[in-house]
């Protein structure tokens, strides 16, 4: 049960590999790289808005990866439990964390790829103003660690299905409660309840904690969040994972 | 040594395997027998660490799996049920991943890739992805998967199942090869393959084990142990009274596929009938065109052991 980085290498680069063995990777990255160049200048005013940031392109990011985030994630374990491949991984020496901790990597490796590849924004606005720079690395790092706790969650329902599409669905449904815990509308059904417990599921959404890092905000409270969630969806897969075994 | 002992897995109502116990020693080709169902896989899952006995304990050189899975899967290849591997890889990418994932490195892990890959000869497949070859040769990536870093156990599910004959042959005298100072566990429902690679055999049928012995130790168990098969040259009248009035003969069956003159002696307790039959040929003068000895049939004993259980 101890973390070996070699093995968790080793994991991770096969998953790689296994994500651009076939051009849905390459497809999938495109239509994140259109979707998102649409979502900023068409929805969010991108040009209209005449304010030298990356806000526009930033705020769409959590309804954005309500859907990339999932498809991603859900053919983490769903296809090597199917395929029966999971038994050959779980009876190679490469113990239960390793294989998470790895393939979860993988994932979001990929996930900061697509990120990465957002550049042009980046290029747009430096070439149409003056923006402040470090804002918007805030904000690239701050998307990655949400993107990173989605496909925890999605890497806990992937184990727990050998189905992908239910994988899919289930992880859409848990990211979209923890999307909405903050807004209004959620809260105010809540106002019978003590002002510590409403701040506390605010404080459990995304988007509040995005909006923050949006804005250009690196809080330390919001980054142990982000890592938290990753922390504790995996220990979920990992229990699965264990539950499978002894079931 | 791999030691089993009151080994059990349910699954809710479902007892796959019943309590149980067996060792096996370097050295041995263990083959495990059984109709499908019997709990064969169930008991090799157990042993590789895949799933956890719901009772019971597994050690493997004295090293108990369920409290330490990676140390024991260390030591240990194994061919799972219908060989899975990831399709979208090459041949030689997948085996390079289970050679690192195995520890092996630099030169190393080059002369063990190209040894394993002549030994189930993968050469003309190495470049394709594994989704597009054949079952035969899927099975052969399979196992040189399971034998790549040397084990000293090796657990092998069926490991012939969809080869042709000559492959089938090839991939026995693998095992047969591999066999010295290792531990083998094979299933498998082809009896033939218990005889020809196998030391000892395990019959097993709702997940409780029935017979353990040498193959040719079940094959005196059968019916067929020390028959006679007779072919006449001639047709003759009432021959199966007169052949049963012989001493020391059991019953006598008409062979049917080979007309009237081919008969099955069965003798009493498995005593030698031979030299009492040609005697009685002899005296009788009738021309015989083939008689040979039965060692016995292991399909015999397997059927009248795991048909009992069922009743």
């Amino acid at each position: 049960m101890t973390f070996n980085m070699n093995m968790t290498a080793i994991v991770m680069q096969r998953q790689l590999h296994s994500y651009f063995a076939t051009p849905i990777a390459y497809v999938f990255i495109l239509m994140f790289l259109v979707l998102s160049g649409v979502f900023s200048f068409y929805l969010g005013h991108f040009y209209e808005k005449g304010q030298a940031d990356l806000s526009a392109f930033f705020n769409f990011h959590p309804w954005l990866y309500l859907f990339f985030m999932p498809a991603i994630a859900m053919g983490l374990w769903a296809p090597e439990r199917q395929m029966g491949t999971i038994e050959l991984l779980m009876t190679l020496p490469i113990g239960q964390t390793n294989a998470v901790i790895g393939k979860f990597l993988a994932a979001w490796v990929f996930a900061g790829l697509a990120l990465v590849l957002t550049f042009p924004m980046w290029l747009t606005v430096a070439y149409l103003g003056d923006p402040d720079n470090g804002v918007i690395a805030a904000g690239y790092i701050g998307s990655w660690l949400m993107a990173g706790s989605f496909l925890a969650i999605g890497s806990c329902m992937s184990v727990c299905s050998k189905n992908q599409i239910v994988a899919f669905i289930f992880t859409v449904v848990v990211c979209f409660i923890f999307m909405v815990s903050g807004v209004p509308m959620v809260l105010d059904s809540f106002a019978w309840a003590p002002q510590s417990m409403i701040d506390f599921i605010a404080g459990l959404s995304f988007l509040t904690r995005f909006d923050a890092i949006a804005r250009g905000v690196l809080d330390l409270r919001d980054i142990t969040y982000f890592f938290a969630m990753m922390a504790l969806w995996l220990y979920f897969t990992q229990v699965m994972l264990q539950r499978n075994k002894a079931k | 040594m791999i030691r089993v002992q009151n080994l059990t897995k349910r699954f809710d109502q479902f007892t796959a395997v019943n309590n149980l116990s067996f060792d096996v020693s370097p050295g041995e080709v263990l083959g495990f027998l059984g109709p499908n169902g019997a709990g064969k896989s169930t008991t090799m899952k157990m042993i590789t660490g895949f799933i956890e006995p719901s009772d019971g304990m597994v050690s493997v050189c004295d090293i108990n799996v369920s409290q330490n899975p990676q140390a024991v899967q260390a030591i240990m290849g194994y061919l799972p049920e219908g060989a899975p591997a990831y399709g979208e890889m090459t041949v030689m990418a997948f085996l390079e991943f289970i050679a690192k994932v195995r520890g092996l490195t630099g030169d190393d892990r080059q002369q063990r890739l190209a040894k394993v890959i002549e030994q189930v000869e993968l050469e003309p497949v190495l470049d394709k992805p594994i989704d597009t070859l054949s079952k035969g040769f899927a099975r052969r990536v399979g196992l040189a998967q399971a034998i790549i870093h040397d084990p000293k156990v090796l657990i092998l599910d069926e490991p012939t199942d969809g080869l042709d004959p000559n492959q089938k042959h090839q991939v026995r005298e693998l095992i047969k090869g591999l066999a010295k100072d290792k531990i083998v566990i094979i299933s498998t429902h082809i009896l033939e393959e218990v005889s020809a690679v196998c030391s000892r055999a395990l019959i097993i049928s709702e997940g409780k084990l029935l017979l353990d012995g040498k193959p040719d130790e079940l094959e005196r168990q059968s019916r067929h142990h020390n028959a006679i098969c007779l072919q006449l040259a001639d047709e003759h009248t009432d021959v199966q009274q007169q052949l049963g009035a012989i001493a020391h003969i059991e019953s006598v069956e008409c062979v049917a596929e080979l007309e009237d003159r081919t008969f099955m002696l069965f003798p009493q307790d498995g005593q030698m009938l031979l030299p009492e039959v040609v005697r009685w040929l002899d005296d009788k003068q009738w021309a015989v065109e083939n008689i040979h000895l039965e060692k016995g049939r292991l399909d015999d004993v397997f059927r009248q052991v795991t048909r009992a259980q069922t009743v």
